[in-house]
């Protein structure tokens, strides 16, 4: 199998309301970072892919909009991807591996600031039985927090350790939008949203936007003499129907664990697509993190661009592995109602 | 590379309200169809692509999750893909990758719109802040480049109401083909209202509910089956408003024709490729494609529909299927033009099959006449 890595990423600063500011003008900064970082231009570039949600914009076409962004004449190999960007950094990687492209451009971008998510995100469900009742995101998000703390999976106090923790691991992230700390009172004196949740469980609404640049092994070392392997990557869906799902575990999760092989594999870092507080611990206990420093970006808690949240899971592994010089990684990333769509990633600095 | 081929092509019926069927029931109708024709067990399914086109056609956002159970997706990856109108056939190219890449054996795709359950000229007419409204519609908008193209090349009138009839008249040999016009002639098509000049109501695409689906291996998975081997396919995007951007014949069109015809190892087109399902939603997309794909020389297309060449009987069929002025579930239409073309090398076509095929292409595209994907497929894998 053709091996790919990571050379590059870039995060917009994750924003509370970016106003005027339209996915174009998200896009290019973070776009041409990586272009000025590598020393490149869209030239250089053989497969571009975006992830994004046409329903965020209002519009039907956000990614049409989103390509303005991105040098397109001559044409390019384009395609797009109406889910989080690490789905885009999916579909690249077979790209590359199929010997159709040696590097591949990936962003993502959501302005979730001028609409209400909870209605849009409804839209999600079942649309003759469920979305009509308007299920709202944290509401759906409550009843596995509510599973999970009734059969004693997870507790209420790791919750509010991963509150605190994602607030405090926000100084390591320059572009966190939720910075200030708080204390166990803070938390309990907050109101709850849809209970357990409370609203300090939950993600802020956030805008923003993020880029990757992959590419085949002859390629990568031409960009940097440390890229980061994708040394494993596996993603897969459960049912729509939450009641036939059992949401004290991840039947996904399991078999990407098997698949993977990451049993035996000592992850120095991980960093979770993580939205709701209960999550966290949930998914250390199921993929055996518990003693592997996990979120040092504050994860979502701490800035939740939809559509970008996944691929920057990715993205700050690939940071902290290079920063830090470690070896491995695991990165999550997730789409639909209470884990519905879950995607593993193993990345590995080769020493 | 690793080799690809269709082993298996379902579809709907299309019709204008598929009230029989849920979105989920009207999906799994087309993947049935494909899993029996390419005669598989689910647990040979490692993968599912979806594709289709805007949410906003149904108001179902990211519909993977809400159709998991419904495409065979759960407990297997899934991914969901939206390139505009060009998604049908952006989608099966992105299937045909996962086997390319290594990585998977045998995927399932699926696409589909049930136009029905919503409005799509109000989901493409958008209020974008500070830009002025146009709610034109893809009628309203293809229209301008159409009138450009026949004050290039002083085309008549008569050759939109000459595919459009062309194209319905095929459409009376598929039955499962949305209009279905007894004794449709060009006569028809010229008494039928303005829409947006010169495009008359005949002359544009129906709106329909619609899916379709393909079976997708590798070479070393393909047995005894009936394959429709891939030889080339190919993917081009140009921006919206690129500055020297020609609308009437894009360059991200003649670029993704070029690179299919290379990997096929195609010199001359209108000679090698023995017909073909091209994606015309609007009468004159046909002398416009004819020329943007390389089949002939500019301001020659429409002399060639002109004389019959793009006939079923004629030098370079075009349509077989009566194509997307028929049946046009907008999400699925790419994927239907990539599956007729597999079933005309398969000799799969029934009525409308066109003898002796042998190498077919499929095309479809999207946006402003920006977003391209396209396929060869043969017979044979040499």
């Amino acid at each position: 199998m053709k091996r790919v890595a990571i050379v590059g990423y870039a995060q917009h600063p994750i924003l509370k309301n970016a106003g005027a500011l339209n996915e174009v003008e998200l896009i290019m900064p973070v776009v041409h970072q990586l272009f000025n970082d590598l020393g490149i231009s869209q030239k250089d570039i053989d497969f571009t892919c975006s992830g994004s949600c046409d329903y965020l914009q209002g519009a039907a076409f956000a990614f049409v909009e989103g390509l303005s962004a991105i040098q397109t004449n001559p044409p390019i190999k384009e395609s797009h991807v109406e889910m989080d960007a690490a789905w885009a950094m999916y579909e690249s990687m077979l790209k590359i591996q199929m010997g159709d492209a040696e590097t591949a451009l990936i962003y993502g971008f959501g302005k979730s600031s001028p609409g209400d998510l909870d209605a849009i995100i409804s839209l999600q469900m079942d649309p003759y039985y469920i979305s009509p009742l308007w299920p709202d995101r944290v509401s759906l998000a409550a009843l596995q927090a509510r599973v999970l703390l009734n059969q004693n999976i997870i507790s209420q106090e790791q919750m509010l350790a991963t509150v605190m923790e994602a607030r405090a691991n926000s100084k390591n992230n320059k572009n966190a939008l939720i910075t200030d700390l708080i204390d166990e009172s803070d938390y309990l004196n907050n109101p709850m949203v849809s209970s357990p949740l409370n609203k300090l469980d939950c993600p802020p609404i956030s805008d923003g936007s993020s880029a990757m640049i992959i590419a085949s092994e002859e390629k990568a070392y031409e960009f940097t003499d440390h890229p980061i392997w994708i040394e494993g990557i596996d993603h897969r869906i459960e049912s729509s129907n939450l009641g036939s799902r059992n949401l004290a575990t991840s039947n996904t999760l399991q078999a990407s664990i098997k698949q993977l092989n990451l049993k035996n594999i000592k992850f120095d870092v991980a960093e979770l697509h993580t939205q709701f507080s209960h999550e966290v611990p949930f998914l250390k206990f199921l993929l055996n993190l518990q003693d592997v420093p996990t979120n040092l970006s504050g994860g979502p808690l701490v800035g939740n661009v939809m559509m970008c949240a996944g691929l920057d899971a990715v993205g700050k592994t690939y940071e902290s592995l290079k920063e830090n010089q470690l070896t491995h990684g695991l990165a999550h990333a997730t789409s639909g109602p209470c884990l519905q769509h879950n995607m593993l990633v193993h990345l590995e600095a080769k020493k | 590379m690793i080799q690809a081929g269709v082993i298996g092509v379902g579809q709907t019926k299309y019709d204008a309200k598929r009230r029989d069927v849920s979105m989920a029931g009207l999906v799994r109708e087309a993947i049935d169809n494909a899993m029996l024709a390419a005669n598989l067990e689910w647990d040979a399914i490692d993968a599912v692509i979806l594709g289709k086109a805007p949410d906003m056609f149904e108001g179902v956002i990211m519909p993977e999750l809400y159709l998991a159970d419904a495409i065979g997706a759960v407990g297997k990856p899934v991914l969901r893909v939206h390139t505009a109108g060009s998604v049908g056939g952006s989608t099966a190219v992105i299937a045909a990758s996962h086997v390319c890449s290594g990585q998977f054996k045998t995927v399932l795709t699926v696409t589909f719109e049930k136009q029905s359950e919503s409005n799509a000229t109000w989901a493409l007419s958008p209020r974008y802040p500070y830009s002025p409204h146009i709610n034109a519609g893809a009628g309203g908008y293809f229209a301008p480049f159409i009138r450009e193209y026949i004050r290039r090349y002083e085309a008549p009138e008569h050759i939109g109401w000459k595919v459009a009839a062309k194209d319905r008249q095929n459409a009376l040999k598929n039955p499962l083909a949305h209009l279905h016009i007894p004794g449709i002639d060009e006569k028809m098509v010229s008494d039928t209202p303005m829409l947006w000049e010169p495009l008359r109501y005949l002359e544009s695409c129906p709106s329909s509910d619609g899916a379709c689906a393909m079976v997708i291996t590798a070479q070393d998975q393909v047995g005894s089956r009936n394959v429709a081997w891939i030889k080339g396919m190919a993917v081009r995007s140009e921006g919206t408003l690129s500055a020297g951007r020609d609308e009437v014949n894009p360059q991200a069109g003649i670029d993704c024709a070029k690179d299919i015809y290379n990997q096929a190892g195609i010199q001359n087109p209108f000679n090698e490729i023995d017909c073909a399902e091209i994606y015309v939603p609007f009468s004159w997309y046909e002398p416009m494609w004819l020329e943007n794909l390389g089949f002939c020389d500019l301001g020659e297309g429409w002399k060639l529909t002109d004389k019959g060449a793009t006939a079923i009987d004629g030098e370079l069929p075009f349509n077989m299927s009566g194509g997307v002025l028929s049946s046009n579930p907008i999400g699925a239409s790419g994927m239907i033009r990539f599956g007729e073309a597999a079933l005309q090398v398969m000799g799969l076509a029934e009525d409308h099959q066109v003898e002796d095929a042998k190498v077919a292409m499929g095309h479809a595209y999207g946006g402003a006449a920006q977003f391209f994907a396209m396929w060869i497929v043969s017979s044979s894998l040499d």
